[in-house]
């Protein structure tokens, strides 16, 4: 099979000496950085310890539900678990995981910048970050919560004895972080960028970003007033989500939902980012519509503001609510449509290869348009009272969060390895892993759209008999998907050892961030570059390699 | 301003930008201007208006949030960016409330 | 876009004259200031969600339960709402001017309108404390200790100054009233506190002869997050104060 992957000669190179993680030394110098690229580094271990544990929790939930009864844990227990996986990987990896790390790392790189606007404030992410999770940690370890991530009221206010303060201040940290580093985000497309670098020249990668930071900024202050109200409810007692006392439990809906639909759009904007940038390196060729793909990324930012009653079609909002949200929820598909098929026509007549990261987009282009398609059974009010609260709601979140997110971020992580790490991933063993992880997915989470249209509700721990065969299946199919995961933890750190030296560009990729060293300097540029390539531009790329000798990093 | 440190022109592209100071006149005028407003709105209250007491507070509220914005805040001279920025705020805000206030109108049309 | 020319026009990074307090992975002061300024709007942005959701909340049971509102609103004291009101703009204005004097270099110009301005927000926070110390002594207080005796039974002056009794479903309501209430000025009082803690440290930094330099920034983002707290009680005030008081 052939491949665009281009290193340089492994018996001479070097990862260069001076970068951005020899810079300086000492763990002070990491605890305390301004750097934005070690900010990453440093989020990228947190959310990978984070996504284990997630992942362990998981485990759990597939290791009850092979038995029809609750025989493995109590149902009590069994709550707690499914929340904390739903808080853990939506709240402590999905959300952070491509924007902290990937785009951390890479957005000043790609527009020309020597660091984002505010470092000292994206280092204040990361300890918030950490706050949260510690918190969120804490209150597992004491007692865990159990009232489904969601936090619906009235459980969550007046029935559950769980560690629902603790949580719910634990997210609200979190939730600090993510805003901040959305902030970072606009502030830096807006203001930083190099000489030349247009809006239109910027790499579709800033732009999902761009249009995610500004749910992350615009969003998340809601999520925090409502656990704000939550956590006073418990407390003193308000009465505003309390029916006794006149509260309506369905408002607590509308402000909790009003963060957690954008926010699944702040999950899944940066890793279509990543697809973007991985698609057209690997088929080397401009994205298609690179304008019409730039403009449906806002264009899910801010729909996505408008239609997040679709989680309550069935809680008791109007009926007149219930046809606008609907309709609206129609609209909100579109332009994720627009997206994937534009990336189809980049992929039409071009040289396609299939490493790694074009793998794992592949897998996100099949998995996504799945999910995305049952997501459109869901926002139709008809079918969605059917569905809703089923498994076909689980298979359907899964299947754009873990299909579609979940690879476009190792896609990410892979394709940027060599820049990150200056050292090159083994391919065989990672094609295997994505491989893996694509039969895994597919065997996990198939299953549970039949399961969920025959009609097994979601959240129980215990399940009529009738349904164990799909169960089954979706179980074994995640000991599968727990090998892929562990693979690349595996063979990655193996890589930062025994990896080839990777090059500047060993994708012979567009992009600022392949024009320059792997690790990067500390500074990014030696001096700001004057952008006058197109984005995507294979061409300059081809005349560059013609007049350019081989230079060290 | 620290012109001096520039070696290119400083208000290339920004006409608008922080060089321009307001007076403390204008903020004395519009600082009157808060205060008939306040007045206004205690007023309004101790009259009779039916339905339209709160939307005349809302109003008298607003028009006093936008004098503070545009000359308190300098939003009147500012770049396109930072009007826009306000503007996706305030339209934002109006989103949750509109929207979710729509929901419980509604519900008492009945069921169709 | 407007800004679709990059910011940097130099091509050249940190080998010109720049300021110690310029930082470097910027290009020029214009440009930190603007971003600087920029960031703080951001933030704004969010509190304005962080409060929509109080509006939203309040808006629904004012709607649902009008009568308890009005009654629960005709408690509170007009006198120093009215009075925190007049607080908090003078204190706007006088941290407009404190703007000013920095922007143009007076010094003590720009110590005395902090110190105004200071003075003004721990006697909108005194006023405030008096009206919660006021609705601890009625009983308004959301959780175990709230009681609607008073709604449902009126007492004299009550009646004299036209209150109507109201049926125990209804006078109950009142907690959400007061739950609201204290949750948004509780909020915002907490905005006011973290406002005048900044405000202190500044007004300590300026008397010290600090912001005469021209890197003002920080004045000019404090100021933005003021009014931005004076917005606020502008619309909190004929919200929870202001509800229809002819009756």
């Amino acid at each position: 099979m052939s491949t665009i992957v281009s290193l340089p000669d492994q018996t001479t190179a070097r990862v260069p000496k001076r970068n951005y993680i020899t810079n300086e030394n000492g763990i002070l110098s990491w605890l305390l950085t301004g750097d934005h690229k070690r900010i990453a580094m440093l989020y990228l271990i947190s959310i990978t310890f984070f996504f284990f544990i997630g992942g362990a929790l998981a485990g759990l939930i597939r290791l009850e539900l092979l038995t029809p009864q609750s025989d493995l844990m109590a149902a009590d227990t069994y709550n707690k678990i499914f929340t904390m996986h739903g808080v853990v990987m939506i709240f402590l990896f999905l959300v952070p995981s491509v924007p902290a790390t990937l785009g951390n790392f890479l957005i000043p790189i790609m527009i020309g910048a020597k660091d984002l606007a505010f470092p000292k404030i994206n280092l204040l992410s990361w300890y918030l970050y950490l706050v949260g999770g510690a918190l969120t940690l804490g209150a597992m370890i004491t007692g865990g919560v159990d009232t489904g991530w969601t936090f619906t009221t009235p459980m969550s206010t007046h029935f559950s004895n769980t560690n629902v303060i603790t949580t719910g201040l634990a997210i609200f940290v979190a939730g600090f972080s993510s805003i901040f580093t959305g902030l970072n985000f606009i502030v830096t497309i807006h203001r930083m960028r190099a000489p030349g670098m247009t809006w239109f020249k910027l790499p579709l990668f800033c732009w999902a970003h761009y249009a995610a930071s500004i749910l992350m900024v615009l969003g998340t202050p809601v999520l925090a007033i409502t656990l704000v109200l939550v956590v006073l409810e418990r407390t003193i007692g308000i009465g505003v989500f309390d029916p006794t006392k006149g509260g309506d439990p369905i408002l607590f809906q509308h402000l909790f939902w009003f963060y957690s639909h954008p926010a699944v759009y702040i999950m899944i904007l940066p890793g279509m980012g990543v697809i973007s940038e991985v698609i057209s390196t690997f088929a080397r060729k401009r994205v298609f519509g690179y304008t019409a793909v730039a403009f449906s990324s806002v264009a899910i930012a801010v729909f996505g503001f408008f239609v997040w009653a679709h989680h309550m079609f069935i809680m008791g909002v109007s009926n007149y609510a219930v046809l606008v949200f609907s309709l609206l929820t129609m609209l909100v598909a579109v332009p994720s449509a627009i997206k994937i098929f534009n990336w189809a026509f980049t992929l039409y007549k071009g040289s396609i290869t299939f490493e790694t990261p074009m793998l794992y987009a592949f897998g996100f282009m099949g998995l996504f348009t799945i999910g995305g398609l049952t997501g459109v059974f869901l926002g139709s009010a008809g079918t969605d009272i059917h569905l809703t609260e089923t498994y076909f709601i689980v298979a359907h979140f899964h299947f754009v969060m873990v299909g579609g997110m979940l690879m476009a971020f190792l896609s990410g992580v892979h394709f940027w390895w060599p820049k990150m790490t200056g050292r090159m991933y083994p391919e065989k063993i990672s094609q295997l892993a994505a491989v893996v992880t694509f039969i895994g997915f597919n065997f996990t989470f198939f299953p549970q759209f039949l399961l969920g249209m025959l009609g097994m509700p979601r959240r129980y721990a215990a399940y009529p008999p009738e349904f164990q065969v799909l169960n089954v299946f979706s179980t074994a199919g995640a000991s599968i998907l727990g090998v892929g995961y562990l693979l690349p933890i595996i063979y990655l750190l193996w890589s930062l050892k025994y990896g080839e030296i990777a090059g500047n560009n060993p994708w012979q990729a567009t992009g600022l961030e392949w024009q320059i060293q792997s690790p990067p300097l500390t500074e990014n540029f030696t001096t700001i570059p004057v952008v006058t390539q197109d984005v995507y531009d294979y061409e300059w790329l081809e005349r560059q390699k013609e007049h350019e000798v081989t230079h060290v990093g | 301003m620290p012109e001096h440190y520039e070696d290119h022109d400083v208000n290339a592209g920004h006409p608008e930008s922080e060089q321009h100071i307001v007076s403390p006149m204008v903020y004395f005028i519009i600082f009157l201007a808060l205060l008939v407003g306040t007045g206004l709105t205690i007023g309004a209250s101790y009259l009779e208006m039916g339905p339209w007491n709160p939307v005349v507070a809302i109003f008298i509220a607003c028009v006093k949030a936008t004098l503070v914005v545009l000359f308190f805040m300098h939003i009147k001279y500012s770049s396109k960016l930072m009007k826009l920025t306000v503007g996706a705020g305030v339209f934002t805000f109006l989103i949750l409330v509109g929207m979710s206030l729509a929901d419980y109108f509604t519900r008492a049309w009945g069921q169709w | 876009m407007s800004d679709s020319h990059a910011v940097a026009t130099t091509a050249e990074a940190g080998h010109h004259e720049h300021p110690s307090y310029q930082r470097h992975h910027f290009v020029s002061m214009e440009q930190q200031n603007e971003t600087v300024s920029f960031g703080m709007w951001l933030f704004l942005l969010t509190e304005i969600m962080f409060f929509g959701g109080l509006f939203t909340a309040y808006l629904i049971y004012r709607n649902w339960y009008y009568p308890a509102f009005v009654a629960a609103s005709h408690t509170l004291n007009i006198v120093e709402g009215s009075l925190n009101t007049l607080v908090l703009i003078t204190s706007s204005f006088t941290m407009a001017m404190g703007v000013w004097c920095a922007e143009t270099k007076r010094h003590k110009g720009l110590v005395w309108s902090l110190i105004a301005t200071l003075i003004l927000g721990l006697g909108f926070l005194g006023i405030k404390a008096d009206e919660y110390h006021e609705k601890y002594v009625l009983h308004h207080i959301p959780g175990t200790t709230f009681s609607a005796e008073g709604f449902v039974h009126p007492n004299e002056e009550a009646l004299k100054a036209g209150e109507k009794p109201l049926a125990p479903d209804m006078a109950a309501k009142t907690e959400v009233y007061f739950s609201l209430y204290f949750a948004m000025t509780g909020m915002h009082a907490l905005h006011m506190i973290i406002g005048i803690a900044l405000l202190s440290g500044m007004l300590f930094k300026a008397w010290r002869g600090g912001y005469m330099n021209g890197h003002i920034a920080f004045v000019e983002n404090f100021g933005l997050y003021w009014h931005f707290v004076d917005i606020v009680w502008i619309f909190l005030f004929p919200l929870l104060y202001l509800i229809s008081r002819h009756q």
